[in-house]
């Protein structure tokens, strides 16, 4: 069995003189994970601010599903979007397979529920107390979602966090939409699968290990720019 | 003369689950000042000061402003209405203020001056959720005269508020009265009502039973219900 | 200000996303293979080698045979590298591929703990090991995922006439996973698995197991490669894909198979006629 000296000493080579292999992995997963948050965020804020906000027949059925497609298995979701942009699926066209681009619209799609099922109901909570005061004021439906966004974005930022490592950690989607392809579509995660696939398992653990502190700064990052508006 | 008013109702009736709230009122205001809308508890006061705003739909009916059918939004953009409970947005003092002037298009510099009004100049840039009660109620007046209202509703503005803040809180609605803003306001306190009032406006269980200059209703009122309700508060 | 910032985070998601699209498909192509070959890293020798001779860059996806098979149906490939003959020539013989090459071979081991209780390591005769295995209710470890390990297990069970499925789930375990998966299983378990060789000497999570069998004719392990039918996939890269397999089956690729060792042993043989 492996010891925990040498996934240490695995840790520590790697942060010590970080190879250019390692680097492009990190960054690719960096890219990967926060574009697709932020398109996540994009659209799901404001959906599930809509969502809390509106009535409109059927609106249990939708909140339902959204909350429900949380729990999406990232496998399912990689096949899905695979079978999607497949040369011989509907949008083959666009020739995004095995491409960043297709880990992107992966990860979007797992990201997005999470996103709009927590800000809905977030906004649910915090729209009983701002209906009347902004129908007073006239403000328009639009203007009424940006207000409650802005109100609620500490909460907000929470939520985007936890769409982000939902994204950072699953392995799922990317391996089968990237394909895990050397200096072109591996990240993090796949790289600890295929180490793991390897036997390498001290190596396995040392780029979780990575994986961790990479998460953990941008929680840092995320909290501090909170510390300086709150 | 005040550009909303006359106000005429006539034959509202409001329905909630089938409860009847408000009940075949009728009521005109025409003049300026301060009007008053006093009664028990569960008269239907609020109701009415919301059906006044738009806020409710009455289930028959009419609320007119100034004799035009004109549209709810466009008439309630002339009016602000301070609740009871003033919802502060979670940004600084100032950030208040700036937020309906830049709802209604006026220029960001007025918001100094409506912070003096309010007698928060030195807090601009606190949490407005970090203030006290009364500080929160003289910024949500505030910022509800920042919209240059033509009506100001408010709804037990003073309730809970001690009587210094008490005091600041009439002053700001003096304040207001004095800008030709039209002020219709519940309360419960007789004292205060005696302060400001120039009409008032009674109510018992979802009807109007009396309607007459404050004077008048303070030393003669017409309905045995005032005439009860005033006493026990004397009492 | 804020408007202005937004159109611009936008502008360049677009143009990262679509950019990211055309780069892959540029002067590349798409290579579906079984994982034995990429993590014995004989891709990482190879390729820069066909690289820096024509400038085509080669992308790997490395699955199970059966589902490199499976996404080279779906025309997600021009070109691919499996060891399963017989689903190899029916991939072909369906109008996916043109022409199958044999390309190299190896070969499996039956590897297990040291302490041997189904004690089959003098064994040179697989199906005697198999039948001591089944005969002593030995943990078994199996691929179970349709692969060309699996399949060629599969048909040396079938030679053995026991069929080990009855008792799935008992000594029989399927793990429905990679090689490496299932090495980690077995390896945890103390189990008997087979491997391709270059899989196992790649491998550093031994613990105590050793290869206990090996050198029967049966297991013979045969690499092919095809190249994808340009007829049935429009998209393919069918040019370059033809390069990469004729560099491959050619003189020069076939010696630098022969070429690539690691820990000082041959891993793969070039048998490309």
């Amino acid at each position: 069995m492996i010891s925990f000296s040498e996934i240490f000493s695995e840790f520590t080579a790697l942060l010590a003189g970080p190879d250019p292999d390692l680097l492009e992995i990190v960054f690719l997963s960096m890219q990967v994970s926060l574009t697709a948050t932020l398109l996540a965020c994009l659209i799901g804020l404001p959906l599930g601010a809509l969502l809390a906000m509106r009535d409109f027949p059927g609106k249990w059925l939708v909140t339902v599903l959204v909350n429900t497609l949380m729990g999406m298995p990232p496998v399912v979701l990689g096949l899905i979007v695979y079978l999607m942009l497949s040369r011989s699926g509907p949008m083959g066209f666009l020739q995004l397979l095995y491409t960043p681009a297709a880990m992107i619209i992966a990860q979007t799609a797992l990201v997005l529920p999470i996103v709009t099922a927590l800000t809905r109901q977030l906004i649910e909570d915090s729209w009983k107390d701002y209906r009347e005061p902004l129908q007073s004021l006239c403000v328009s439906p639009w203007g009424c979602v940006q207000t409650l966004l802005w109100d609620n974005r500490f909460s907000l930022m929470t939520i985007s966090l936890a769409g982000f490592s939902r994204a950072i950690s699953e392995v799922g989607a990317v391996i089968i939409v990237g394909g895990n392809i050397d200096h072109l579509t591996r990240v993090m995660t796949t790289a600890i699968a295929l180490e793991t696939s390897k036997g390498d398992l001290a190596l396995a653990l040392a780029l979780g290990f990575i994986l961790l502190v990479i998460a953990l700064l941008v929680n840092a990052t995320v909290y501090s720019t909170r510390m300086r508006f709150a | 003369m005040n550009r909303l008013l006359p106000l005429n109702i006539s034959q509202l009736h409001l329905q909630i689950d089938q409860r009847q709230l408000l009940n075949c009122i009728n009521l005109r205001i025409v003049s300026n000042g301060i009007c008053l809308i006093m009664g028990h508890n569960g008269a239907g006061k609020s109701l009415l000061l919301r059906c006044m705003h738009g806020l409710l739909k009455p289930n028959s009916g009419t609320v007119s402003w100034n004799h035009s059918g004109a549209d709810i939004i466009e008439t309630r953009q002339q009016q602000a209405m301070v609740f009871q409970k003033p919802l502060m947005l979670n940004r600084s003092v100032a950030g208040n203020i700036h937020y309906v002037l830049k709802l209604r298009n006026l220029p960001l510099s007025l918001c100094e001056h409506y912070l003096k009004s309010a007698n928060l100049e030195s807090k601009g840039e606190q949490a407005a959720r970090s203030l006290s009660g009364g500080e929160q109620q003289r910024l949500a007046i505030a910022r509800a005269i920042a919209t240059e209202p033509a009506v100001l509703f408010l709804d037990e503005p003073t309730a809970n508020l001690d009587p210094q803040a008490t005091r600041q809180i009439e002053s700001q609605v003096l304040n207001a009265m004095h800008q030709s803003i039209k002020v219709i306001m519940v309360t419960h306190d007789i004292a205060q009502a005696k302060r400001l009032a120039d009409e008032i406006v009674f109510m018992q269980t979802g009807s109007v039973t009396e309607h007459t200059d404050a004077k008048q209703f303070f030393t003669q009122p017409h309905s045995d219900a005032a005439r009860d309700y005033l006493s026990a508060y004397l009492h | 200000m804020k408007k202005l910032a937004l159109t611009t985070l936008l502008t360049a998601i677009i143009a990262f996303t679509t950019t990211a699209g055309a780069f892959a498909k540029n002067n590349s192509i798409l290579v579906q293979s079984t994982t034995s070959t990429a993590n014995s890293g004989l891709y990482d020798y190879l390729l820069p080698l066909f690289e820096s001779e024509t400038g085509i860059k080669v992308n790997v996806v490395a699955v199970g045979t059966g589902q490199a098979i499976r996404n080279a149906s779906n025309c997600d490939a021009d070109v691919l590298l499996v060891h399963a003959r017989d689903a190899e020539e029916k991939f072909v013989t369906d109008g996916y591929g043109t022409q199958r090459h044999d390309l190299m071979y190896n070969d499996f081991v039956i590897i297990g703990p040291a302490q041997d209780k189904a004690n089959i390591r003098e064994l040179s005769n697989v199906i005697d090991a198999l039948h001591e295995i089944a005969d002593k209710n030995a943990v078994f470890v199996s691929r179970g995922d349709n692969s060309g390990t699996h399949k060629t297990e599969l048909k040396l069970w079938k030679e053995t006439g026991i069929d080990p499925t009855i008792d799935s789930g008992k000594w029989y375990r399927e793990t429905g996973s990679g090689m490496g998966a299932t090495l980690n299983i077995a390896v945890g378990m103390g189990a008997y698995t087979m491997t391709d060789r270059a899989t196992w000497i790649n491998f550093k999570n031994r613990g105590d197991h050793k290869v206990l069998v090996q050198g029967d004719e049966r297991l013979f392990n045969q690499y092919g490669v095809t190249l994808i039918n340009g007829d049935k996939c429009q998209s393919a890269n069918v040019t370059q894909g033809k390069l990469f397999v004729e560099w491959l089956i050619g003189d020069k690729g076939q010696s630098e198979i022969a070429n690539y060792r690691l820990n000082d042993q041959q891993l793969f043989h070039p048998n490309a006629r």
